[in-house]
């Protein structure tokens, strides 16, 4: 997994609640494979229109945003599909961080495990947040994982929570299996108990 | 209940609070080629095989029973991968020539598979289904899926708890669709996130399991982990017999397990929701997400009406996209397509409500209209039951089981501007395909939209007022 530690980049805002994951990398692009660049797809539809010309209205087509690196959006980001393609997709664009007032849960476990650092801030933080990143187009945000802060365009800083377990993972770049690989012990002794009807 | 489950399947617990949870049940289905390439990549084999099944879904025609037929070799793929990745692994799938395949939430409480106090992971976002047998089912990522394969466990943080209780009785042409459409425009797409929502009250009670298995379905949809139902005779007389539940001896030891799941009825929750069961009308949807509810006797809501000025720009972009005026009835919405079927409506009791609709009449003139069943088992109960032919007979097309025009990963789409009235699970923007309109509902909704090729109240259809 790609290691996390700070991003100071460009911020994309995307104005709009429960921001489904079908938008995120419509589901007629699931059957690629990962070696696919997904980044190709994402916002598919909202990005491009059907001839493939890019629609100059969405943010992301905007000079200003092209470098975007972080997403900040409205509450229940990436709800619905547990496709994990929408990570990869925001991944595989140059995206390292989402910060949102919620998460679709199944999003949020995927993005952990990909090295996307979803950001959960309060929604009287995200709001001014995405106002301000719509009114100077290219503002740019911090976010740093080690001392657990995202700097706004304004220069506020906000102190966030995350696991102490995910944080370990994104700072050094670990994946969960390896982890749980160790444990194999205390799954052998649970199967146990479990074949004596003791659990 | 909820916590029961959790302790009897928690193998270590981390200082930070997550679990490792063991995993009773694994499903599978064809969209998981990349986690069992994340397994090979890492030279791993799936650890319990033998707790894990199998069924292509999402890739499969549903107009024939022959892969060839999918034109695109990645799609064609992905449900062969499965076949593939199956008998390498030792797992067993019911694949195409079998009449066991179907949609994998609608397969597996079919087969037995899902059972009571059972953790139950699936890399869909709709295995929150399973819940509706007493067990704690969710959806997982790609990862996680390749975790599960390689270990059979998942770390999970515990989710906080939620009873929505719905008491009363429903009124007429009211189905568990209606109820969970209705929960979901109450408390919102974002109403559950974090929690576990354990459904209550008589209405819930009252129900049958396949009523059930429709309203924990969408669970997701109000963006819960996983929504469940406490086991009771109905849950135990629906599993007993079937082919993987327990027999015999384990049958019984089972049902004194089961029988003890139920949560005390003082226990308690994080957060409690109730609604009335008998103010619960036919429900549709009108916008792009399924909080956007309401009863169809409504008009189009107006924006200006907005609770904030960021949910009048969601209701301005919604019904830009749903080419919908504000005020409009909504029984004066005209359909192009109705889809009956998906992994929340459709079984046998979804076909048999929507036939009950039909009774003799015709699909509207310009309207396509299908039925999908949810397996082939579904469907060959319909065929004996002579739904079928009620179905044909109308105009319906009566095809082959299978995710279908759901989400159209197999090619089974709605075309750019065409409004389908669907009995699937979500109407986001572009779910059926590119710049398709979805309309959610019941079964028996749908098949009345079908018939009169406009939004209709089944009631009065029913009735007989309905105009032609």
């Amino acid at each position: 997994m790609k290691r996390f530690e700070r991003v100071l980049a460009v911020a994309l805002p995307v104005a709009q609640p429960n921001f489904d994951t079908d938008q995120i990398l419509p589901a007629r692009y699931l059957q690629k494979p990962r070696a696919n660049d997904f980044g190709a797809y994402l916002f598919r539809d909202l990005r491009f229109r059907s001839d493939g010309s890019e629609v100059p209205d969405f943010p992301l087509n905007q000079p200003a945003y092209r470098d975007a690196r972080i997403v900040v959006a409205e509450a229940n980001f990436a709800c619905g599909s547990s496709r994990e393609h929408a990570v990869w997709a925001l991944g595989d664009h140059g995206f390292r961080a989402v910060i949102a007032p919620s998460f679709g849960d199944i999003f949020l476990s995927n993005a952990l495990k990909n090295g996307l650092l979803p950001v959960v801030l309060p929604s009287d933080v995200v709001a001014p947040m995405l106002r301000a990143l719509l009114a100077q187009p290219g503002s740019r945000v911090a976010v740093d994982l080690e001392a657990q802060t995202v700097t706004g365009p304004d220069r506020s800083v906000h102190a966030f929570a995350i696991d102490p377990f995910s944080k370990r993972c994104l700072l050094q770049g670990q994946d969960e299996l390896d982890y749980t690989l160790d444990q194999l012990g205390h799954i052998e002794a649970f199967e146990r108990r479990v074949a004596a009807g003791s659990a | 209940m909820f916590d029961r489950i959790w302790r009897s399947h928690q193998i270590v617990e981390r200082d930070d609070g997550q679990a490792l949870l063991y995993v009773d049940r694994h499903l599978v289905q064809d969209g998981s080629a990349p986690a069992f390439e994340m397994l090979r990549q890492r030279g791993l084999v799936p650890r319990a095989p033998e707790r894990t099944f199998s069924t292509p879904d999402h890739y499969v025609p549903t107009d024939s029973r022959d892969l060839a037929t999918v034109g695109d070799p990645e799609k064609r793929g992905m449900a062969q991968a499965l076949i593939d990745d199956s008998a390498r692994a030792g797992i067993t799938c019911f694949g195409l020539g079998d009449r066991r395949q179907g949609i994998v939430h609608v397969v597996s409480p079919e087969q037995g598979l899902s059972w009571p106090g059972a953790v139950i992971a699936c890399g869909d976002s709709h295995t929150s289904t399973h819940g509706a047998l007493g067990a704690l089912a969710f959806g997982i990522g790609a990862t996680e899926v390749s975790h599960v394969l390689a270990t059979q466990s998942l770390w999970q943080r515990k989710p906080k708890t939620m009873r929505i209780a719905v008491d009363g009785r429903l009124g007429s042409g009211v189905s568990a669709k209606d109820i969970v459409l209705a929960v979901i425009a109450k408390i919102g797409a974002a109403g559950a996130v974090g929690h576990v929502v354990e459904y209550a009250g008589s209405a819930i009670r009252d129900l049958s399991i396949e009523g059930r298995l429709t309203v924990c379905n969408m669970s997701i949809e109000a963006g819960a982990r996983a929504g469940m139902i406490a086991p009771d005779d109905a849950t135990f007389e629906y599993l007993a017999g079937r082919p993987y539940a327990p027999a015999g001896r384990d049958w019984d030891d089972a049902l004194l397990r089961w029988r003890a799941l139920p949560s005390d009825p003082a226990a308690g929750f994080d957060r409690e929701v109730s609604l009335d069961a008998g103010a619960i009308e036919p429900m549709v949807t009108w916008g792009t997400s399924p909080e956007d509810a309401l009863p169809i006797t409504a008009r189009v809501p107006d924006p200006a009406g907005a609770s904030s000025p960021e949910r009048r720009r969601a209701m301005e972009r919604a019904l830009a996209y749903m080419g919908l005026q504000p005020g409009t009835l909504l029984t004066d919405i005209p359909i192009d397509r109705v889809f009956i079927g998906s992994c929340t409506n459709g079984r046998i009791e979804d076909l048999r409500s929507a036939a009950a609709s039909v009774a003799g009449r015709k699909v509207a003139p310009g309207v396509e209209a299908w039925v999908v069943p949810g397996s082939g088992l579904v469907k060959a109960q319909a065929e004996g039951e002579g739904l079928d032919r009620i179905f044909v007979e109308a105009g319906f097309q009566w095809r082959h089981p299978g995710c279908s025009m759901c989400l159209g990963t197999n090619g089974d789409v709605v075309g750019p501007g065409q409004r389908c009235a669907s009995t699937s699970n979500r109407n986001f923007v572009g779910r059926q395909g590119p710049g398709a309109r979805t309309h959610l509902l019941s079964p028996a909704m749908a098949a009345a939209a079908a018939l009169a090729g406009r939004l209709t109240d089944v009631r009065q259809l029913a009735s007989g007022t309905v105009r032609p």
